[in-house]
């Protein structure tokens, strides 16, 4: 057995986090199986016209910009819900990890 | 296609690799520890590792794979490139911190650090070297595609040399200085990527594309025929003799063997018009030399080719667009008609095989929506498995990102789980730009008469060259660096895996540092000698598609476990164990039993495989992950106990 890996502030607010990076995750997966499934169910409607674009490239850009939207916002929350847990609670002693021991 | 070679661009292309080997050099001096050299000693700043993500992740594929795919199938090229980013936010919400609250080096730690199993150990560690190797041959293939034009080498020298840099790279300073090699690699492709476009949509689009002034536009000739009855072929005019006409098959493409003044070229016929339309060919003569449309290489008759035969402005049929913006440039692709190229499998004429490329208009509205290459259209001719085929490399470019091993240890590189948040985040922005940008740089060779026929690989390196050598060189130093770099953190992930997970771990050989990273150097001469067999073996394949399949594997036998292991308390040993050797074993076992493994590796194209996809992970992640569930709850009883007696052991020590 080594010994000690990494040494890391408790991260109070991990629960909060692990909640909000599976809601998010759900709701991409959502808006990309529905890029998907519109590609093999109906590929003329990825030709139909969006101004310059066809709906194929509206898509295609809006999944990249969405994932960077949400993980702006993942971030943003997950770090303001850092900083209050910490103020919270600036007792505790920093967690240890050790190999083979979570 | 013939490639000339430039002191200009070699110049700048060694400069490039003179920096590379001396930001090497410069870390080799302070990299002594295992940690500095598995995980640049843990330090680096979360907006460096960001870019430096970006580095990684924009390989081969992404830069040369799928910027050749649009520029050959348009649409369809782009949907690997949404793919490959949305796999990044499995990576961002799922697998991050986790993965650097659990681990220490590897993505094995992660995994094996709530059941310090053995059997897991083991697993994790061929896992993680077979999706190493796996995405090491399309970074190879990459490699040896650039240094031909570039350098005027052949492939294969092209693949050593890489396999002898990284290896370099690598076994001297392991981690820390793939970090910043790909910290400036990232950045600098970004940058050139967005220089590109800008000249792009600044020249616009053009009926007959003369790459800047500098090759003039090659129009194809048509023969109008005067008679044909499905047997007999009779020239209308023009001083051309008919020698053959093949096949003479009913329902299939005709082709026709022509004469005049001595020189023989290869025509298709157009029923519809009856004409006969100038085609490119290359033919291999018994002795294995080949012609390139009856002439030798070096003579460069083989044409780039590449344009739009109809472009439309304001409503009205134009010659050009002028300059253009990100919106009008994919009107114009849209609204006008594209001259795509085909290729026809060889037909024999006498002793000799002839490849025949051939025209094939098609509307920019059809071109800018699926359906060109992947198989999605009942209108032409999709099947439900071509479908689900597809569904399979889209869940496998989705769940494979966040489980590839070069990525997963690049969390170890920042000092705590908030960095590799951010990190993740910047890499996100940074991947998302570039993305976007592959559509108008494969749209930009697809219309620029650029394209060589031979290697759709090259596309974006020499639409960067109908701007000038300078520009090609830069482009192509940093495809290359491209190369280099993310070959070294697929070393440095699969030397971590012999020397930490087996060496160390598995075997408990005894090891002081200095020893395991001795042995991390030694796997990394051995990952990279494979790397480069394999490389030169799978020579002409598109190194998208290669990648889709690491992406198979890594989503298959990797993704299932760390999702589990953080989000299903049930989760047991022997249920990670068990699923990461069905995972593994499906996907594997999926791919080389696909038809285009029977096709394009095996050669054996008149076979016809048992398996109805080509993309396993349709099949494989599911099983993966319904081989965890069922194992771990047949595994509930043996777990608790074997828990309890773990707890034993911690309370007597």
């Amino acid at each position: 057995m080594h010994g000690p890996s990494s040494q890391w502030a408790k991260d109070h607010a991990a629960s909060i986090k692990r909640i909000l990076g599976l809601w998010m995750v759900t709701l991409y997966t959502i808006v990309y199986a529905g890029f998907v499934v519109i590609n093999v169910v109906s590929p003329s409607f990825m030709a139909v016209d969006v101004g310059s674009f066809n709906v194929a490239i509206a898509y295609g850009f809006l999944l990249i910009l969405f994932a960077i939207f949400l993980a702006a916002i993942y971030n943003h929350v997950c770090t303001h819900a850092e900083e209050v847990m910490r103020e919270l609670r600036p007792e505790d002693e920093p967690e240890v990890m050790e190999e083979g021991h979570a | 296609m013939n490639y000339t070679v430039s002191p200009w661009a070699i110049t700048i292309f060694c400069a490039f690799v003179l920096a590379v080997l001396a930001i090497s050099y410069h870390f080799a001096r302070v990299t002594k520890s295992a940690a500095g050299f598995f995980a640049a000693g843990g330090n680096i700043h979360w907006s460096v590792n960001g870019v430096a993500f970006a580095g990684d992740y924009l390989s081969a594929a992404s830069f040369l794979g799928i910027c050749g795919m649009i520029a050959f199938s348009g649409f369809d090229g782009f949907l690997y490139s949404i793919g490959y980013l949305a796999g990044w936010v499995v990576a961002m919400f799922v697998v991050a911190e986790p993965v650097k609250r659990l681990g220490k080096y590897t993505f094995t730690d992660a995994l094996n650090a709530k059941f310090n199993s053995k059997g897991i150990q083991l697993a994790a560690a061929i896992s993680t070297l077979m999706v190493s190797i796996f995405y090491l041959i399309p970074q190879m293939v990459g490699a040896g595609s650039l240094v031909t034009p570039l350098l005027g080498l052949p492939h294969e020298l092209g693949v050593i040399m890489v396999g002898t840099l990284v290896i370099i790279i690598v076994a001297t300073a392991g981690m820390a200085s793939t970090t910043y090699v790909q910290f400036l690699k990232g950045g600098m492709l970004l940058i050139f990527s967005l220089i590109l476009v800008f000249l792009v949509l600044s020249r616009g689009v053009t009926t007959s594309p003369d790459q800047g002034g500098d090759v003039p536009f090659r129009q194809f000739a048509t023969v109008r025929v005067g008679l044909w009855d499905g047997q007999q072929l009779a020239l209308a005019d023009s001083g051309y003799k008919v020698v053959r006409v093949f096949p003479e098959k009913a329902g299939a493409l005709v082709f026709a063997k022509l004469e005049r003044g001595g020189e023989e070229s290869f025509w298709k016929l157009n029923e519809k018009e009856m004409l006969l339309e100038e085609t490119q060919n290359i033919t291999v003569k018994p002795d294995g030399s080949k012609l390139y449309n009856g002439q030798p290489k070096d003579k460069g008759r083989f044409y780039q080719v590449g344009h739009m035969s109809r472009i439309t402005k304001n409503g009205q049929e134009a010659q050009k667009t002028g300059t253009t913006d990100f919106f009008s440039f994919i009107r114009a692709v849209k609204e006008g008609t594209v001259v795509r190229w085909l290729k026809h499998p060889a037909v024999r004429d006498g002793d000799d095989k002839v490849t025949i490329y051939y025209q094939a208009p098609i509307a920019g509205r059809e071109v800018l929506k699926p359906g060109v290459k992947f198989k999605v259209d009942s209108a032409r001719g999709a099947t439900t498995a071509n479908k689900l085929d597809f569904i399979s490399l889209m869940i496998a470019l989705f769940l494979g990102t966040a489980a590839l091993p070069h990525v997963l240890i690049r969390y170890y590189t920042v000092p705590d789980p908030a960095s590799a948040r951010k990190s993740t985040i910047v890499a996100i922005a940074a991947i998302g730009l570039f993305y976007i940008l592959t559509l108008y740089m494969g749209l930009g060779a697809m219309v620029n008469g650029v394209l060589d026929l031979t290697n759709d690989n090259m596309s974006a390196p020499l639409l960067a060259k109908s701007f000038g050598v300078t520009v090609f060189a830069i482009i192509s130093a940093l495809a290359f660096a491209t190369v280099l770099g993310t070959v070294s953190g697929l070393i440095i992930a699969a030397s971590g895996a012999v020397a930490h997970d087996l060496m160390d771990k598995f075997f408990k050989v005894k090891m002081d540092e200095h020893r395991k990273v001795r042995w991390g150097k030694l796997a990394a001469v051995g990952v990279g000698i494979i790397a480069m067999v394999l490389g030169i073996l799978f020579k002409g394949m598109n190194v998208s598609y290669l990648v889709g399949w690491a992406f198979a594997v890594a989503a298959s036998a990797n993704l299932p476990t760390i999702a589990m292991i953080l989000f299903w308390e049930k989760t047991t040993a022997r249920g990670v164990l068990a699923s990461i050797l069905v995972g593994l074993g499906s996907a594997l076992g999926m791919i080389l039993l696909s038809q285009e493994t029977f096709n394009e590796v095996y050669k054996i194209p008149h076979i016809k495989s048992l398996i109805p996809f080509n993309n396993p992970a349709i099949i494989s992640v599911p099983l993966s992950f319904l081989t965890l569930v069922v194992v771990s709850l047949l595994t509930q009883r043996q777990e608790a106990a074997r828990a309890a007696r773990i707890n034993v052991q911690e309370g007597s020590k």
